[in-house]
């Protein structure tokens, strides 16, 4: 009963954003740009680069995912910035006030965070697909790498929540999200191995969440791709992950009607 | 009876700065109850904390009965809050948001549909309940906050300078639709407002804050008795604040013109 009625909040917070997704195409496309510029351009630059050991497959196939994973990231991180704009406008506010318990409201922005992922998704699939990268066309991968992209977006869309509840205001969070996007993407395994990296870095990436949605995603989205932790492993650690932020999330969410 | 709301030392510290100090409340139920006070006074601040918004840094609260600290959902079920800034949602329809309320208020959808209608009823809205909200007017906007913050047909009712920044037919529309919150539904309304002629005609009882303490509480007319046979409430509030209207009014009003402006572009 309790769980019905939290998963309700979550669900009435996810469709108010989604009418907003809907309304808005032109976003969708701007979004698409990213992605296709970085498969287009430095993938087909890198592409020449025969030193990066990328197994069994070519470069381009080999950093797909890792752009999946970046746009993911990019779209969720700014996810924070809505936040902040809504609590000046006393939205927040409102939300607050309600009996909703903080981690459905929560929950339920992530989850709208994940349905722009999917969106996300469909356009690197289609890029990916003009390009003539080999992708696996079964519905199990193909399930898999959805919910990778739900539960990544969830990560970093919470993520961002926390710093907006930390910082705010938005001109501190405009500076925090360009300094952590940007390591937070190269110091993962998205467009070179973790073999590659020195020591120091291979740590960082290791504790970098990006690196185990992009290594699920390489493991269930390209022909002959393979996932260096396995895709149980990947999971296991990003629903952790995830867990984590919510309930940091939910206790610093309510600080913001201050 | 026992009142709506009850505040015992009710205090709240910002740092080293008290912005409500110690501050007790008796609101009687189904009363229209005006806070006043100059900018800064601790008004939104008393209403964050009895909303929950705020944890209160000492002091107690009760409301519509139940204890703002120690259960804090039982009071939210219970009240119904409009913000002192524009808080229904621009990129919304007033459908949208009236559900998503509704929603985070437990309601089954049989319930949703009746109570959005008479919500869109009540504020006039049901011709436009389809158009984003960004289009409205101020005066449109107010409404739709005071919908839905009613949809849930609330004990209590908090409002933060309703009718800040509407024309005033626009402002004589919003104290009929509290008028009328209270006539069909024995709502409880506490409002706080810089409008000397709303806290007049809309309020029974008045407390006027300064500096975070309560000057003086009493009924419009009694408060203007207390200062002199010929007194206005402007009079009442220069003498119980130390400031006077005008200063206090005009900053605010730009701030709140500007939020309505970026809400609406
Ligand atoms: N989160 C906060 N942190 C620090 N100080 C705060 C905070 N919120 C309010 N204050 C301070 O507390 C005092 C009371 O603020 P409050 O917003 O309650 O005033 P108010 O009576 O609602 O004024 P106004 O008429 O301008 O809305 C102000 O001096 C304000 O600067
Ligand atoms: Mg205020």
């Amino acid at each position: 009963m309790t769980m019905m009625r939290f998963l309700m909040e979550s669900a009435a917070v996810s469709m108010a954003e989604l009418h907003k997704i809907a309304r808005d195409p032109t976003e969708m496309f701007s979004r698409a740009i990213q992605p296709v510029l970085w498969l287009v351009i430095f993938g087909q630059v890198f592409s020449r680069v025969r030193d990066i050991p990328t197994g069994d497959v070519t470069y381009l196939a080999f950093m797909t995912p890792g752009i999946l994973a970046q746009s993911v990231l990019f779209s969720a991180i700014f996810y924070g910035i809505a936040v902040i704009w809504e609590r000046d406008l006393g939205i927040v506010q409102k939300l607050l006030v309600s009996p909703a318990h903080r981690s459905a409201l929560v929950l339920g922005k992530a989850l709208s965070a994940g349905l722009r992922g999917l969106v996300q998704a469909v356009i690197v699939y289609l890029v990916a697909w003009l390009l003539d990268i080999h992708l696996r066309w079964e519905i199990i991968p193909i399930l898999e790498v959805l919910l990778a992209v739900i539960l990544g977006s969830c990560i970093f869309s919470t993520f961002s929540l926390i710093i907006a509840c930390i910082v705010k205001t938005r001109e501190r969070f405009m500076g925090i999200g360009q300094v952590l996007t940007m390591p937070l993407f190269f110091a993962s395994n998205a467009i070179y191995p973790l073999e590659m990296m020195p020591d120091w870095l291979k740590l960082v990436a290791r504790l970098n969440p990006l690196s185990y949605l992009v290594d699920a995603l390489r493991g269930a989205m390209i022909l002959g791709g393979h996932s260096t932790h396995g895709l149980f492993l990947d999971f296991g650690i990003m629903v952790a992950v995830f867990l984590l932020m919510l309930v940091v999330a939910a206790k610093l969410y309510p600080g913001l009607a201050r | 009876m026992t009142a709506a709301i009850e505040t015992s030392a009710l205090t709240r510290r910002f740092g080293s700065f008290t912005a409500v100090n110690q501050i007790d409340l008796a609101v009687p139920q189904q009363s229209i109850y005006g806070l006043l006070g100059p900018n800064g006074a601790g008004k939104s601040t008393t209403i964050k904390m009895l909303t929950t918004l705020l944890q209160p840094s000492s002091g107690t609260a009760q409301v519509a009965g139940f204890d703002i600290v120690r259960a804090p959902v039982e009071v939210r079920r219970r009240i119904g809050y409009v913000p002192q800034m524009l808080s229904a949602d621009g990129a919304l329809t007033a459908i949208e948001n009236l559900t998503l309320s509704a929603r985070l208020y437990g309601m089954s959808a049989a319930e949703r549909k009746t109570r959005i209608a008479e919500a869109l009823d009540f504020s006039g809205l049901a011709e436009v309940c389809h158009k984003l909200v960004k289009t409205y007017s101020g005066g449109m906007i107010r409404r739709l906050e005071l919908a839905q913050a009613m949809l849930h047909h609330p004990a209590i009712l908090f409002l933060d300078e309703p009718t800040i920044g509407l024309d005033p037919v626009a402002r004589r529309t919003v104290w009929e639709r509290l008028q009328a919150l209270r006539r069909d539904f024995g709502m409880t309304i506490l409002l706080t407002t810089h409008d000397m002629e709303e806290a007049d005609v809309l309020c029974d009882t008045l407390a006027i804050l300064h500096q975070g303490t309560i000057g003086v509480t009493g009924s419009p007319l009694e408060l203007k008795a207390s200062v002199g046979p010929e007194a206005t409430l402007d009079d009442v509030f220069v003498a119980f604040s130390g400031g006077t209207i005008q200063e206090s009014g005009s900053y605010r009003e730009v701030r709140q013109a500007r939020t309505t402006m970026q809400r609406l572009g």
